[in-house]
């Protein structure tokens, strides 16, 4: 399975150069249609063809994995294949409008937002939903808004602190730290769930929210997750559910129905959106129904929505909630649209088009806005695609052959794993060897190693997340390449990779002397 | 039968997993296990044993149902800016960022096989150093809002003395400001307003409501209603003054005209980067977000590199990430994780394909045709345009007799979009997307007005 990369290494020519090394021209500004104290003196930029530029980025693609490239086992980070007809979708010049569109103007797009939800509700166990968080470390600073507004408005000013276990993800810790809250840590238990000794011992009048993953980052189930929240919520505080890790429960367990109060939904990974190297990605927020006054604004709802029809499906939901009971078959979604307008529809779902007319609204007590927009639209428009292609089954087969693949996949390797049962995701530990150094070799091996040194629970952590795209010809290839590694000799990591378009770079000088533009350059 | 399944008679499950019914047998019997639900660690108390209701849908359906839902939006011109421009994609800014060792690639934890993405996003710093003469750009913002409100926050960090006043404009967008005051609210930061005077800044009200608390002075270039502001050395000289930071909004293509930011004297740069490389996607956005070497450590946000290989090589590598979350938690210079790297990328192709020539020629359209468009509307009967007599950029705010919103939805009614900012005053935006609908709103105003 080696993945092939433009081996610049071996071949001085083959070597891409900056766009400013093949050539830079200033032009002036002399000729513009603005008086000179208003503009600058002249511009320096690359000057190329695009034939050039088609080059230039197709060989720069060349030197970078991605999915589709080989297996990209990344922790937390959920890398799994991305359907090629969502990239259609987003792609739909039907799609593309300005923002401040009136609403009547922008139906198709409502639709799409509301629909979309409507699904996550569900898939959430959630009584309402915002979409607007642009990422989800986003919908991490707006839950933490929505749980401190939420506390604010009931007077309980009080509240100071936000509790993140020692397995979280770094962002909890920075969100509710951006939100002004003090964050107190907690030491994982010797299993590698949360302690709920150490919780109770730590809640108080000064908690506001517990920030919890589950599965953790070890891909264990937290499954003391209702006394977990039991002790969270007589204490007064809110319980937030980190949505990272989601792709392990998609219709096996709701976070409404554990209690969680809050949640985010990482679309990107969950629901199958590109990661582009790194965003963009969409980070919705789910809430319980005594919190969804406090959504960012705007939100999209139904427009003329009898009063009747709205509270029948509110308090159902609401009530599904409440007793943690789940029906044995929900309604569908075609199914509760339509009661509330049943005469005015009139078109089949498969083309959409319903007369169903959607609006933007403000919740009442709104935090306002952790976005200028609508957050990142067309990452929402491929997660609805995805969603809407899966269904019930697909969703719950996604995260079946997830959690065997990883099972599979730990079963496998040669390096210890600590901990268990675990889900979608494990963290093996390199033991005496250097993590970082066995990521390296792996990358000789053409596949791409699992995050390292974290969760640090775990010495020398690698931290490994197959996902359910993988097939078992290629997760056997994988343990191959674990296996490898661990029977190497320290040298052999410690010099890799040897095979990959860059050797090991010397991080630490680069960050020594940072470099961050070509005017820094020689 | 749907194109779900693989194999006739299989059951419906994710499309997207390889397995076969044998091979999952097998993958099970290795792991010890009769079932995938023997997996699933979940207590019976909390486990979920209902439907979503949603339906699976073949693929072909799928898109049938997007695109129908899609298809109900309305097909209208759109002179919509106000922060959100739509300038024309070149055709290989979608071919080349679509290309799947970019699209399907993630954080560049291991740069050895990353070294392409890495570069671009170095290319895409670079280019923004260019055109602000700052020194240090970062690849990772949401948008426009986010990227003022993490301005804020690195004001607080930089200060050589407690501050707890930013200070904007009386009339930046609403939705800026509201993301900014909950970036402030942590800090515990104050979101003031000074006054402006026919849409720039009222230089004696800023110095009023300038004192040695204010961390910050944020000022717009061109500003929310077009007009291009004249008085940035001066209100960076006042910002200087009492030891504030001088943060600029604007964008690439602004940038390319208009002042440079470094020569009036700013500290921080915001704005909306997307205006090159991303459409107008409901408000998709990339925050560009530039500052001054002395800052780089408070930066937020990923940073790329350049750096030496073991041969010595320059290669690019993320960098300076103590700053980050994943490593410093709750004392990182913000939550900012992975997020709009592709964004950058789209924009790096952009500008790199335009170049200066055009990226200027670009720039001078946005003023002309804003100018030439505005002369036009001047002469309907019932209308003045511009209201403020500026050089504008892209926009204008045009003042009608009727009242703004029935002119808005007369103008929606005949297949033209514009906002309704006032009373009695609507905004135009145009741009070179739209330049050639001119004549059409020229003649559907002239109805409507």
């Amino acid at each position: 399975m080696h993945y092939d990369q433009a081996r610049w290494t071996e071949d001085e020519d083959r070597y891409e150069p900056l766009l400013s090394e093949k050539d830079a021209t200033a032009v002036s500004t002399d000729d513009s249609p603005l008086p000179d104290d208003l503009t600058r003196d002249s511009l320096e930029l690359p000057a190329l063809s695009e034939p050039e530029l088609a080059r230039h980025y197709t060989r720069l693609s060349q030197a970078n994995y991605g999915v589709d490239s080989g297996p990209f086992p990344l922790g937390s980070c959920t890398m799994k294949y991305n359907p090629k007809f969502t990239e259609a979708l987003a792609g739909d010049a039907r799609a593309a409008l300005h923002p401040d569109r009136p609403e009547e103007t922008a139906q198709g797009t409502l639709a799409v937002m509301h629909r979309l939800q409507d699904c996550l509700g569900r898939i959430g166990g959630m009584d309402a939903v915002s979409l607007q968080p642009p990422a989800g470390a986003a919908g991490e600073f707006a839950g933490i808004l929505v749980a401190k507004a939420y506390h604010e408005e009931n007077s309980d000013d009080e509240r100071s602190e936000v509790i993140v276990p020692d397995s979280a993800h770094g962002t909890n810790f920075a969100s509710a730290a951006m939100a002004g809250y003090d964050v107190v840590e907690l030491a994982s238990d010797d299993d590698g769930r949360l302690d709920l000794a150490a919780l109770e011992a730590a809640v108080g009048d000064e908690t506001a929210a517990l920030m919890l993953t589950n599965p953790n980052t070890l891909g264990l189930f937290e499954r003391d997750i209702e006394a977990i929240a039991d002790v969270v919520h007589d204490a007064g505080g809110l319980l937030y559910y980190d949505g990272a890790n989601l792709n392990a429960l998609l219709g096996r367990a709701r976070p409404g129905d554990m209690g969680f109060d809050i949640m985010h939904f990482n679309l990107h990974k969950t629901f199958a959106t590109p990661h582009g190297g790194g965003g963009p990605g969409a980070g919705p927020i789910g809430v319980t129904e005594e919190l969804a006054e406090f959504l960012p604004r705007p939100q999209v709802r139904e427009a003329e929505r009898s009063e009747a029809s709205d509270g029948a499906s509110g308090s159902e939901r609401s009530e599904r909630h409440a007793s943690h009971e789940t029906p044995t078959a929900g309604r569908s979604l075609e199914e509760s649209e339509r009661e509330p307008s049943e005469a005015r529809r009139h078109a089949s779902r498969e083309d959409g088009d319903s007369s169903e007319e959607y609006e933007l609204f403000e919740p009442e007590h709104s935090i306002g806005k952790v976005h200028g927009f609508q957050g990142n639209w067309q990452v929402l428009l491929r997660a609805y695609g995805y969603i809407a292609r899966l269904g019930d089954e697909g969703l719950r087969d996604a995260s079946a052959k997830a959690v065997l693949n990883a099972n599979y996949l730990a079963e496998q390797v040669d390096f210890e794993v600590p901990f268990g049962p675990f889900h979608h995701e494990f963290v093996a530990s390199a033991g005496d060897r250097d993590a970082a150094d066995v990521a390296k070799r792996m990358l000789d091996y053409g596949v791409h190693p699992p995050t390292t040194k974290w969760p640090e629970i775990v010495p020398e952590a690698l931290m490994t997340e197959p996902t359910e795209a993988e097939s078992k010809r290629t997760l056997d290839q994988l343990a191959d390449a674990f296996d490898a590694v661990a029977a190497e000799d320290d040298e052999t990591l410690a010099t890799a990779p040897q095979s990959t378009a860059a050797r090991r770079i010397d991080q630490v000088a680069a960050a020594r002397e940072p470099r961050l533009s070509w005017r820094s350059l020689d | 039968m749907t194109d779900h399944s693989r194999a006739a008679g299989e059951s419906r499950g994710t499309p997207y997993a390889p397995h076969t019914p044998e091979t999952t047998a097998a993958m099970l019997s290795a792991v010890g296990a009769d079932s995938e639900d023997d997996l699933f660690d979940i207590p019976e108390p909390v486990a979920f044993d209902g439907e979503f209701g949603i339906e699976a849908r073949s693929e072909r359906a799928t898109r049938r149902h997007v695109e129908g839902l899609l298809g109900r939006n309305d097909d209208l011109t759109e002179f919509l800016g106000r922060g959100h421009y739509d300038h024309y994609v070149p055709a290989v800014v979608d071919d080349l960022a679509s290309r799947s060792e970019f699209l399907t690639s993630y954080t560049q934890y291991q740069p050895e096989v990353a070294q392409g993405f890495l570069q671009a996003l170095f290319e895409y710093q670079s280019m923004l150093v260019e055109l602000t003469g700052l020194d240090v750009a970062n690849c990772s913002m949401y948008d426009a809002a986010t990227a003022l409100g993490e301005a804020a926050t690195l004001s607080q960090r930089v200060r050589s003395v407690s501050g707890d006043r930013v200070l904007v404009p009386d009339a930046l967008r609403e939705g800026k400001r509201a993301v900014l005051e909950n970036y402030a609210d942590g800090p515990g930061v104050a979101v003031e307003t000074y006054p402006t005077d026919d849409a720039n800044a009222d230089l004696d009200g800023l110095e009023a409501a300038l004192d040695d608390d204010v961390a910050m002075v944020y000022a717009e270039n061109p500003t929310v209603r077009g007009t291009i502001e004249e008085n940035l050395g001066e209100i960076g000289d006042l910002a200087d003054d009492h030891d504030a930071l001088f943060c600029l909004g604007t964008d690439p293509v602004a940038l390319a005209l208009l002042s440079e930011p470094a020569s009036v004297g700013a500290d921080v740069v915001v704005g909306e980067a997307g205006t090159l490389g991303v459409p107008a996607a409901y408000g998709t956005g990339h925050g560009l977000f530039v500052t001054r070497e002395d800052y780089l450590r408070q930066v937020p946000g990923r940073l790329v590199g350049a750096a030496e290989d073991e041969s010595g090589r320059r290669t690019y590598t993320l960098t300076l990430q103590t700053r980050e979350q994943h490593i410093r938690r709750e004392r990182a210079t913000s939550n900012i994780c992975t997020n709009q790297a592709w964004l950058a990328l789209r924009t790096a192709i952009h500008a790199a394909w335009l170049g200066p020539d055009g990226l200027l020629d670009l720039a001078e359209s946005c003023v002309t045709e804003a100018r030439d468009l505005a002369e036009r509307l001047d002469v309907v009967e019932g209308v003045r345009a511009p209201v403020h007599d500026r050089h504008h950029f892209r926009e204008f705010v045009a003042r009608t007799d009727r009242p703004a919103e029935a002119v808005r939805a007369d103008l929606a009614e005949a297949g033209y979009a514009v906002h309704a900012v006032g009373e009695h005053e609507i905004q135009v935006c145009v741009t070179e997307t739209t330049a050639d609908d001119a004549d059409g709103l020229v003649a559907a105003v002239e109805e409507v007005a």
